[in-house]
């Protein structure tokens, strides 16, 4: 009473079955991979950032935290910014090409910013981390203490960990332990200079 | 230096597989556990429960390692993150479901799984350690699942704690120090919260799969019954194989996948449209954060363990002390380890025996099911009675199983078994 | 083997059966319908303006709820928002943390309120229809679902007062004593009955919503899985009975 066995039918009913069963694992896969994206409150923690910057004073800088990372919010000297160019020569990087920033800050050339005379960058030194201080003055070579900056300082950063030196751009200078020029986030600053930090459009105004 | 001896079980074929078979026993361990095991040929419905609970075992592991990765074990945050699971953390409130729904099916089926047992004497010898590796995962798992249920820290997790870590207060004179070492705090505390979680999430799934392991090897190393409750060894064809086995893989691989299909239609049916089922897997007061001010209107243990509470309630106070009751749903548990040892009867399968064990096992069957409702309700109107009814009559089918079982009629036992699936 | 099932099947009947409703008043049906995005949008306006000043719902942000309930950013912000959050916020009230001194219990967050009582959305709705004056009550007020509720009756205006039915009833000795059986209308308020229904169902509606967001989501992926499931449990059985041939 016992028929062929139809192996053609097995392997199509086994085909059909193992088939449907690894689209289903595939699909219950999804969930726990999925799960692993950035929550709804990581992504509310890590929403942008909103600065008034109107407040500053020449010269003064601010930091806040935009993503668990320090950034940077200077209003520069309005000389110090003419005077952006001069000194392309002692650069690594003067043209940003191997540095992260958004496309219209590159665009923006030497000052590398959208307002020129507010500097935004993140506050985290591209060789290992640290958070390099600030030292605007130009020509001061002693205004970090214990450090000589050297002659014809045009004012700028000046890392502590190991020496790294950057401009008043973040755009690092030749021979230096780091590599590139200090990250710009994406970030919006209004006419009434309102910074968000972390979109590059500004949300509209709550009236 | 000389080399090792060939491997006892050498290479079955090249390749890869060559390769591992001379450095671990794979082939071998697939060919003696799965593809020439030889199982019975008449497994009916009744045993598509095992697999199953390795299905919900499996299940509860993964969903609890993607709960863990987000869950907060401490009394300030633990509520707080499984709102977060379900809310903020994408698909998160699939896996908590898969979780909690989970843990009700495990018992489900792990009851009826016992119950096939109880049907077709898969406890007789020599397969009475199978059956104590059983209760042990049986026991292991209520307490797993009594501290999961604490986890979420809502109002029902917290009183559900405080009332049966005070259960061991009542024991003499260890019990006030015990139920403090417990608790690691004067109350349910964080304390309690933290330890429940380190126990809950790694050492009792590890003592789960170790004795899961165990309890399938202790199957392998008899072979496993059949609803004829017949010894498919005793008739062999030359081979040595058993005339009426088949083996394991493809026959039952092939029809486990059917018993797993259906088994996930139900799992998901309650999952994507009743995950609360009715309050009966996930209770209203729960979705309260933990009050220490404020018990439930009704505090009930989850409908899994209310079989075993309608027992301890239904044992009143006597001599100042609450703990007969404690004692009786120990007891409760404790007594279906013996059953091996209290069943006499010379056949194994209800179908061959007697009225007496049918009358007498559906009698149980009733009492658990009303002992659970009981469980559920508050101690008022028929409950406490039927409770203590149902007590009596749960214990029976136990106590005086020598003596029925062996005065019970039995019908002749077939050589051969009857059917196949 | 049949017997068993039928045991197991007799066993769930009288277990079911013996579920019945307990004593107490009988809850109205809310018959709430989340995918309603209309009745959720009043029912969001609602809880802003007469529950948020008190309640929270912290486990709700306000992103989440705009985005299930179809509602734009910019509408989000004039309308539905009146604190200082941001709309990634959950939403919060102003309430302070010893208003408990004033209710004699803090207003609870009502995130979860929905399956955290028995009854459900029920309940919330009976309870919002359920206020009535009782002079003995600090507010005056006493609600018929929930004796002693320390929450002021917030939409009295709308739906004007109502005030106790009481019945004689048998007290366990032997005697009577009147009994609470319900409600009747006293003094209209601005909404007429049907209108305070209508937004009374809309918030219970919201709150429906609000304490599991993605229900009505689970709800229509659960039709996909079964359908899946049900082709793959047709593939499985004929593999088995196909390969089961072999078996005599």
């Amino acid at each position: 009473m016992s028929d062929e066995v139809d192996q053609g039918r097995r392997r199509l009913l086994t085909v059909a079955t193992a088939g449907t069963g690894a689209i289903g694992v595939a699909f219950a896969a999804i969930p726990f991979l999925a799960s692993w994206k950035p929550s709804a409150r990581a992504k509310a923690l890590g929403a942008p950032v909103e600065v008034d910057a109107s407040k500053l004073e020449v010269g003064q800088m601010l930091k806040v935290v935009w993503r668990g990372q320090p950034v940077y919010v200077i209003r520069r000297v309005k000389s110090t910014v003419d005077a952006i160019g001069g000194h392309d020569d002692r650069l690594a990087d003067p043209k940003s090409d191997d540095s992260t920033q958004p496309d219209y800050i590159k665009a923006s050339g030497p000052v590398r910013a959208r307002n020129p005379e507010y500097w935004i960058g993140l506050a985290v030194c591209t060789h290992l981390g640290c958070s390099p201080l600030g030292a605007f003055e130009p020509n001061n070579a002693l205004q970090v203490a214990g450090t000589d900056l050297g002659a014809n300082w045009p004012g700028g950063f000046y890392c502590p960990c190991h020496g790294s030196k950057y401009d008043i751009s973040g755009r690092v200078f030749k021979n230096m332990p780091a590599p590139k020029n200090l990250t710009v986030p994406p970030y919006a600053i209004t006419a009434d200079l309102r910074v968000a930090i972390g979109v590059d459009d500004a949300p509209k105004t709550v009236s | 230096m000389a080399a090792r001896p060939e491997s006892a079980h050498p290479a079955s074929g090249g390749g890869l597989l060559g390769w591992i078979d001379q450095r671990f026993p794979l082939s071998q361990l697939w060919k003696s556990q799965v593809s020439e095991y030889y199982a019975p040929k008449n497994f009916n419905f009744w045993y598509y429960f095992g697999v199953l609970s390795l299905v919900v075992l499996a299940n509860q592991l993964v969903t609890g390692i993607f709960l863990t990765m987000n869950y907060k074990p401490s009394s300030a945050e633990a509520f707080a993150s499984i709102e977060y699971i379900m809310r903020d953390v994408d698909w998160g409130w699939l896996i908590r479901y898969m979780h909690s729904t989970g843990a009700s099916a495990f018992f489900i089926v792990i009851y009826l799984h016992m119950f096939r047992a109880l049907l077709y004497g898969s406890h007789r010898k020599p397969r009475e350690l199978l059956w104590i590796f059983g209760c042990l995962i049986f026991l292991l798992l209520m307490a797993e699942a009594f501290m999961g249920y604490v986890l979420p820290w809502g109002n029902m997790s917290y009183w559900g704690a405080q009332v049966i870590v005070s259960l061991f207060g009542s024991l003499p004179w260890i019990g006030a120090s015990l139920v403090e070492w417990i608790r690691g705090d004067y109350y349910i505390a964080d304390a309690t919260l933290n330890r429940f979680f380190a126990l809950h999430v790694a050492a009792l799934p590890l003592a789960l799969v170790f004795l899961v392991i165990a309890h399938l090897m202790a199957l392998h190393e008899v072979g496993s019954n059949n609803p004829d409750g017949i010894d498919i060894h005793d008739h062999e064809d030359a081979k040595g194989h058993p005339l009426d086995g088949i083996p394991f893989h493809p026959y039952y691989t092939v029809k486990d996948m059917v018993g797993i299909a259906g088994f996930l239609l139900l799992f998901s049916a309650v999952i994507f449209f009743a995950p609360s089922f009715g309050g009966l897997f996930l209770e209203s007061p729960n979705f309260d954060p933990a009050n220490p001010l404020q018990t439930p209107p009704h505090i009930a243990p989850v409908w899994y363990f209310t079989p075993f509470y309608a027992m301890l309630r239904a044992v009143p106070s006597f001599a100042g002390t609450q703990v007969w009751g404690v004692m009786v749903m120990g007891a409760s548990v404790l007594i279906i380890f013996f059953l091996p040892w209290l069943d006499r009867s010379p056949v194994r399968s209800i179908r061959y025996r007697g009225p007496i064990y049918k009358i007498m096992l559906a009698i149980f069957v009733v009492s658990f099911v009303v002992l659970a409702v009981c469980g559920l309700k508050p101690p008022a109107g028929i409950y406490p009675m039927l409770g203590r009814v149902c007590t009596i009559t749960y214990f029976a089918f136990f106590l005086l199983m020598p003596w029925y079982s062996k005065l019970d009629s039995f019908k002749p036992v077939p050589e051969r078994v009857t059917g196949h699936a | 083997m049949l017997k068993s099932w039928i045991l197991v099947g007799v066993g769930l009947l009288a277990a079911g059966s013996a579920a019945a409703q307990e004593g107490g008043i009988a809850l109205l049906k809310a018959d709430t319908d989340i995918t309603n995005t209309d009745s959720l949008q009043r029912g969001a306006r609602n809880f802003m303006n007469y529950c948020s000043g008190c309640h929270s719902m912290k486990y709700l942000r306000y992103n989440r709820m705009a985005a299930d309930l179809k509602i734009p950013e910019a509408e989000l912000q004039k309308n539905l928002m009146f604190t200082t959050d941001k709309s990634f916020d959950g939403i919060n009230s102003a309430m302070p943390a010893d208003a408990s001194t004033w209710f004699g219990k803090l207003p609870p967050d009502l995130s979860l309120i929905a399956r955290a009582r028995e009854g459900g959305a029920d309940y919330i709705y009976s309870y919002l229809k359920g206020f009535y004056v009782d002079k003995s009550r600090p507010w005056g007020v006493n609600n018929l679902y929930l004796q002693a509720s320390a929450m002021p009756h917030v939409l009295w205006q709308l739906q004007g007062l109502q005030k106790p039915v009481f019945k004689p009833g048998p007290n366990g000795t032997g005697g009577t004593q009147v009994e609470l059986v319900g409600v009747e209308p006293m003094t209209p308020g601005t909404m007429k009955p049907e209108e305070y229904d209508q937004f009374v169902r809309d918030i219970t509606n919201f709150l429906d919503y609000a304490a599991e967001p993605i229900k009505a989501k689970r709800q229509s992926m659960g039709i996909f899985v079964i359908l899946f499931l049900l082709v793959f449990f047709v593939f499985a059985y004929l593999l088995k009975k196909e390969y089961w041939k072999d078996v005599h």
